[in-house]
């Protein structure tokens, strides 16, 4: 059973359930009635309805999902999926961008370099990280840990989850758009295999600068997408209002992208979201990106490479 | 009490129209104010004649300049479709055939290929009229066929932007062109031959983080916005009003991302040249 703490709108009559569910335990401390039963009842119950709510998500609830503010990030994996992790810092040109992580870790035997978007788990922390969006260093640390996986053989995993790229003053001086854009140049061809994991917001720049990959998966309740409902809402319908439409719209869960050819899979995530099982979604992920590494470490690198381009190249539809 | 009466009562001339000037005789420039016959203006490759100012022009007068005749069009069987079904306050099918006739164009980019002072260039060049010239799967797919066909003929490549960035109508579709036009250079760039990317007003979003900033030489017109994320949107991020001249090429010059800032009377030369200069 769950320990999230926090309900998102739509899960109000879970919600409604659990305080019930309180109240009655509060009854049964006072040891005169026989509540094991009506606990069962209720457990029961938000199980149903929590089955009944995740088997019809709308695009704008999955979007709300995969913003909760228990859902495990990029750190959070990497320590329960491998034994030891380094941590790398800085793009050797101007600072440490707390936005993105990355660096060595073993998953099992294999070393790995691990590269993610970060967000933070309370406020001051959410500052820190910036709310996960990175400034151009960011993205060049990115690239310089890439290219010295590359020199020493080791595949590339990255976990993206981020609202965008900065939109500041700053990262438009140091280049936001010439980093994001090199970082594609460069991850199109880097000669060890790159697997890539929406792991919560796929928005736009922000995370194709670190999503061009091999393979490219989305966690089940994450999206992706060329701008946020939120913004889309904004710039097509002049309001702030119709963010629930835009989510539709754009289509930009997993299942959507998977169908559209964009992306190569999805990844189950534990009912209620991957906050509600971190644990177990961890272990679902290093099996997936074990056997994906796997497979890809097969391939020439040439292979690799065209596989990967002639990919990207037969993305788009036109008449 | 008024100074004087209206003689005529409901007046009703929309904004609109009120803008339209008889296409083709006089044009005042947005900067100075300055009128000019179109004649002037094409003597003056669309640059105003007091100020400088660069006229916004489509894709064929970008072909006239460039060129020393008219190039051959390539890809024009490519049109658009509506695969998400968008709609947002317009179908985005309906906006596609407005737009499409509205400007006479299949999609916000157009591939020619001629000579440049005798040298063979293929010319990619954006479209703000149609659709802000936002980036969907015909912009990407032809400028990966252009790709293509450069790598074949072993011809250099010139892309001109001119974009809001990303169309959002296509959603992933549009973003997946990011991954797609930089993936096709790379092959470009193995394949040993030259990329020069022109920005010109405006240049933004995803257009920027992909093509226009990866040239082997990176020209921008004067005074053309070209950036990221755009100003409004940095504006209310950031609360505060943003510097003078912020995100204009000669910024960009001096914060390191361009190579060089061309007038639109010297493009054609200062493109010949480097065509030259790369062909050693």
């Amino acid at each position: 059973m769950s320990n999230a703490q926090v309900f998102l709108e739509f899960e109000k009559p879970i919600e409604v359930l659990f305080e019930q569910l309180d109240k009655i335990k509060e009854v049964g401390k006072e040891g005169e009635i026989d509540i094991s039963k009506s606990i069962i009842d209720i457990e029961d119950k938000i199980h149903k309805k929590r089955l009944e709510i995740y088997k019809n998500l709308t695009g704008w609830q999955r979007v709300q999902i995969s913003r909760h503010p228990e859902r495990p990030y990029t750190l959070y994996y990497v320590s329960k999926m491998c034994r030891q992790f380094q941590e790398l810092h800085g793009d050797r040109y101007f600072k440490d961008d707390k936005a993105i992580v990355g660096g060595l870790a073993k998953l099992d035997d294999q070393t790995v370099m691990f590269i993610g978007h970060q967000k933070g788990t309370n406020t001051k922390m959410r500052q820190y990280r910036n709310f996960g969006m990175p400034n151009p260093e960011g993205y060049r640390k990115a690239l310089r840990l890439m290219k010295l996986a590359e020199k020493f053989n080791i595949p590339v995993v990255t976990l993206i989850d981020t609202p965008g790229a900065y939109p500041g003053i700053e990262a438009e001086e140091r280049g936001q758009a010439e980093a994001i854009a090199r970082n594609l140049l460069e991850m199109a061809q880097l000669k060890v295999p790159i697997l890539c994991y929406i792991i919560g917001e796929g928005a736009s720049g922000g995370a194709i600068g670190i999503g061009l990959g091999d393979r490219v998966f989305m966690l089940e309740n994450t999206w992706y997408s060329v701008i946020s409902p939120e913004s889309c809402s904004s710039i097509l319908w002049h309001s702030w209002d119709y963010k629930e439409q835009a989510a539709e719209a754009l289509k930009l869960t997993a299942d959507h992208m998977y169908k559209f050819g964009l992306i190569d899979g999805v990844v189950p995530e534990p009912l209620g979201g991957a906050h509600h099982n971190p644990e177990e979604t961890a272990k679902t992920l290093k099996a997936h990106i074990k056997k994906n590494l796997a497979e890809l470490m097969k391939l020439s690198v040439d292979k690799r490479i065209k596989i990967r381009i002639d990919k990207y190249s037969a993305m788009g539809k036109t008449k | 009490m008024g100074w004087f009466k209206r003689l005529r009562e409901g007046i009703q001339t929309t904004t609109e129209e009120k803008k339209e000037v008889p296409d083709g005789l006089w044009h005042k420039c947005i900067e100075c104010s300055h009128t000019s016959t179109t004649k002037e203006l094409i003597e003056n490759f669309w640059c105003c004649s007091q100020c400088n100012h660069h006229f916004r022009i489509d894709s064929n007068t970008y072909f006239d300049i460039i060129f020393d005749k008219k190039p051959k069009l390539l890809f024009e069987h490519l049109e658009p479709i509506d695969m998400l079904g968008f709609v947002d306050l317009k179908p985005y099918k309906q906006r596609l055939l407005d737009t499409q006739k509205k400007t006479g164009l299949k999609d916000a980019l157009s591939v020619g290929i001629g000579k440049v002072n005798d040298n063979t260039l293929i010319v990619a060049c954006m479209d703000f009229k149609f659709i802000g010239g936002s980036m969907g799967s015909v912009v990407g797919e032809k400028i990966a066929l252009a790709i293509d066909l450069a790598i074949k003929k072993k011809y250099p490549l010139l892309i001109i932007s001119k974009t809001g960035g990303a169309r959002m109508m296509e959603s992933a579709f549009s973003l997946m062109q990011m991954a797609k036009t930089s993936a096709k250079l790379s092959q470009l760039g193995k394949a040993g031959l030259p990329y020069f990317s022109l920005m010109t007003d405006p240049t933004t979003g995803g257009v920027t983080a992909s093509f226009a900033m990866l040239g082997d030489v990176n020209l921008a017109e004067p005074k053309a916005l070209i950036g990221f994320a755009g100003p409004r949107v940095i504006k209310e991020t950031i609360k505060r009003d943003l510097p003078e001249g912020f995100q204009t090429s000669e910024f960009l010059l001096e914060a390191g991302f361009l190579d060089v800032i061309v007038k639109r009377k010297d493009l054609k030369d200062t493109l010949s040249n480097l065509i030259l200069f790369f062909k050693n």
